[in-house]
């Protein structure tokens, strides 16, 4: 009774693919041709609009380069990374960029799951359920922050009345204006984390709840022994990918902050640099090392975690 | 069998709609700040005869959006841009880039007789106008008359300094706001509290400099007076709740709350009440408990430097129609528009004679205020590197209430001097 159900039947071996080059037939090559005419145009617009640009910001990441200043455009190797790496703010800015992430993610987990078990066991209006759940998500971000933004204002918001704060000013001091942040994020996002923990739910197959059941597992014995076991890849591809969206936050802190009270995030560092100072090269470095930090988090759950993405393509049973 | 003429009808269709604006030779896109601009331009485009008509495209409504949109299709050298309102510090940006086409000697002539100091001060850059001015602008010190005996201090009697109004607020139990926002407005206020106390955010001299030799003014007693001024204001109790993330609005809101006393802020205020009252906010007879005089000063035996602002008109480098651009700006800025433009907007004109005007005096009792503010405004920092200073003055001089006379001054300098030779990030 106490033992833990076995996971969901790993995958089955991948038929080893031979590396000896195999003589195609007719057939073959012809569909081979259709796929690269079908797939080909996507595959060359996709790498100019994503390839080009990324190679381009890591060229101009070596200068210093404003944009007003086209004449003034000098080489400088590293320069902008070294500035960027030796500045105390770059530091502070990653610290509260990863604080946002894991609170918010650690919140939306469980969140997520508990609405994930809402919506998987409604008997009960489930599609309108399922829907209201989701609302938040379809929710564009800059409108939801500015939704929140008013309701923390101290001016004619109405979270102050209803716990009876007064005029305390949320965006007045770094914690109460990264609570506000935290708020909007996952109210807006949880949704998007249930959804793909429903998914791995649903694939659960009922025997076993059953069996644990007749087994005499109680509602958590079951959540703990047989549930989260055989959710742990939905649950990984879900911290993924709602890990890769946090550590890019930028709208919330935009509209409800601009920034002030250290509420700055990398995103926003980049965007300050590259927007608002036309500082083209420091702005580019400021956004390849945040394009490596999602890299390397995306490494991090794939080779450290195992997160198993072919989870998601249902690839699975 | 794809049809050819498809294919090309297609492609003409997604040029023309990245190419933007209008493709008639007389059409000039207009990028304007206020929605009263538009009723202008229709106003000028019938009496021009056909000579020219506007495509009216709106910019974002905050100081720094406008300058993003502006600085990054300039830079791309958009041709769909003709005439486009540039907030004035942002001019010299601009100028600098060759993004703006500069006003020929005879037109600068035509376009700064009788102008305003402040307005004009702002829209030139290295001797060269590169901005009509439409519209300036500055602040006055707004204050409740019933407040005045119990603050014992009376700005309507005579000059009144910072130090005054803060003790008096605090005394009489009310308010004195001003706009602690980290945006623009803080970069205003900052300026205008060191150029009052007889100091410049940048050396002397900068304005040609690149931006690795430019000095900063921040380290100085003008800095240090400036910080004090602002700490004590946002920790003292008249400091309106909010102080750090109020901006121009969230003052007036506080003004106007009961216990709303003294607040410094853009003369739109005075239409902006007019408003309140008819839609029932605010009671009828408001407007007669306030009162108005000029910008406080730092030191009592110095006089104030106002904050200036406003909205000048320029012509974009890569306009293809730059001469019927300045056609359209002799009516776009012409006296006429811009009356009816403070009338519309309530900002005020940067023609020194519409203030002479019987209706406009009628409208706004403070014309007199207005147009000396605006004669001794201290324009913010003309400078090439403009994003890279406001920028560094909203990091350092912010929240207002954790700043220190001994160390901020010394700290901002240090700051700006490093961002503009781009050894630090903001």
């Amino acid at each position: 009774m106490s033992t833990t159900l076995p996971a969901a039947p790993p995958q089955a071996a991948a038929t080893k693919t031979s590396h000896r080059r195999v003589r195609l037939t007719d057939r073959a090559r012809k569909e081979r041709n259709l796929g690269w005419m079908l797939a080909g145009p996507a595959f060359f617009v996709m790498v100019a609009v994503t390839g080009y640009p990324i190679l381009n910001a890591i060229w101009l990441s070596l200068f210093d380069y404003r944009l007003t200043d086209p004449g003034a455009k000098d080489f400088i190797g590293l320069g902008n990374y070294a500035t960027i790496l030796t500045d105390g703010l770059f530091w502070r800015q990653f610290g509260v960029t990863t604080l946002i992430t894991v609170v918010t993610v650690a919140v939306e987990l469980v969140l997520g799951f508990a609405l994930a078990m809402v919506m998987h066991r409604a008997l009960y209006l489930r599609t309108a359920l399922r829907t209201a759940i989701l609302v938040p998500y379809g929710i564009i971000t800059v409108v939801s922050s500015y939704a929140w933004a008013y309701a923390f204002s101290n001016t004619y918001g109405f979270v102050n009345p209803t716990l009876g704060l007064g005029d305390y000013d949320w965006f007045g001091g770094t914690w109460s204006a990264l609570f506000t942040i935290c708020v909007a994020e996952i109210w807006k996002t949880t949704p998007f984390m249930s959804l793909l923990l429903l998914a791995g739910l649903a694939q659960i197959p009922d025997d076993y709840l059953e069996a644990a059941k007749v087994d005499g597992a109680r509602a958590w014995q079951r959540v703990k022994r047989v549930i989260l076991p055989n959710m742990k890849a939905a649950i990984m591809v879900a911290l993924l990918f709602r890990t890769l969206d946090a550590f890019r936050i930028f709208d919330s802190v935009f509209i409800m902050t601009a920034g002030a009270q250290n509420t700055e995030t990398l995103s926003f560092l980049a965007y300050r640099q590259t927007i608002s100072r036309v500082m083209i090269g420091l702005g580019s470095a400021v956004s390849v090392i945040l394009a490596i930090l999602v890299v390397l988090i995306a490494v991090m759950f794939v080779k450290v975690f195992r997160t198993d993405l072919s989870q998601q393509r249902g690839d699975r049973k | 069998m794809l049809k050819r003429p498809a294919v090309l009808l297609l492609t003409a269709a997604l040029l023309t709609g990245c190419g933007g604006g209008s493709g008639d030779a007389n059409t000039l896109s207009y990028f304007i700040a206020d929605a009263a601009q538009a009723d202008v331009a229709a106003r000028c485009a019938a009496e021009s005869g056909g000579a020219y008509s506007f495509d009216i495209q709106r910019l974002p409504n905050n100081a720094a959006g406008g300058r993003e949109q502006l600085l990054r299709r300039l830079a791309a050298e958009d041709r769909s841009l003709d005439i486009v309102s540039v907030d004035p510090p942002f001019m010299a940006e601009f100028a600098n880039a060759k993004f703006l086409r500069p006003f020929t000697d005879a037109e600068r002539q035509e376009f700064s007789a009788g102008v305003l100091k402040g307005p004009l001060e702002q829209s030139t850059f290295r001797d060269t106008l590169f901005s009509a001015p439409l519209y300036g602008n500055t602040q006055l010190l707004w204050y409740r008359k019933s407040v005045l005996q119990k603050a014992g201090v009376d700005p309507g009697a005579g000059p009144v300094t910072w130090d005054q109004l803060i003790k008096g607020a605090s005394q009489a139990g009310v308010t004195f706001a001003a706009q602690g926002r980290r945006n623009e407005s803080l970069m205003v206020w900052v300026n205008a509290l060191i150029a009052s106390a007889g100091g410049s955010i940048l050396a002397p001299g900068s304005e040609n400099l690149p931006a690795n030799q430019v000095k900063s003014g921040l380290d100085s007693p003008a800095g240090t007076a400036a910080v004090t001024i602002m700490h004590d204001l946002a920790v003292s109790p008249a400091a309106p709740a909010g102080f750090s993330t109020a901006g121009e609005e969230d003052s007036r809101a506080a003004f106007q709350a009961d216990n709303g006393g003294f607040m410094v802020n853009w003369p739109y205020v005075w239409a902006a009440f007019d408003a309140a009252i008819k839609e029932g906010s605010l009671p009828a007879n408001f407007k007669d408990d306030v009162g108005w005089a000029a910008y406080p000063r730092v030191e009592a035996g110095r006089e104030s430097a106002p904050p200036s602002g406003g909205l000048g008109l320029s012509i974009s480098a890569f306009s293809d129609r730059q001469e019927l651009a300045v056609q359209a700006i002799r009516c776009l800025a012409s006296k006429q528009s811009q009356t009816e433009f403070m009338v519309s907007a309530g900002n005020p004109a940067a023609l020194s004679s519409v203030f002479d005007d019987p209706k406009i005096r009628e409208m706004f009792p403070m014309a007199d205020q207005i147009r000396e503010g605006m004669d001794t405004a201290t324009p913010r920092p003309v400078s090439p590197y403009y994003g890279d200073v406001t920028g560094s003055i909203q990091t350092a001089f912010h929240p207002p209430d954790s700043l220190s006379p001994q160390k901020t001054p010394r700290e901002a300098n240090s700051l700006l001097e490093d961002v503009l030779s781009n050894k630090r990030l903001i």
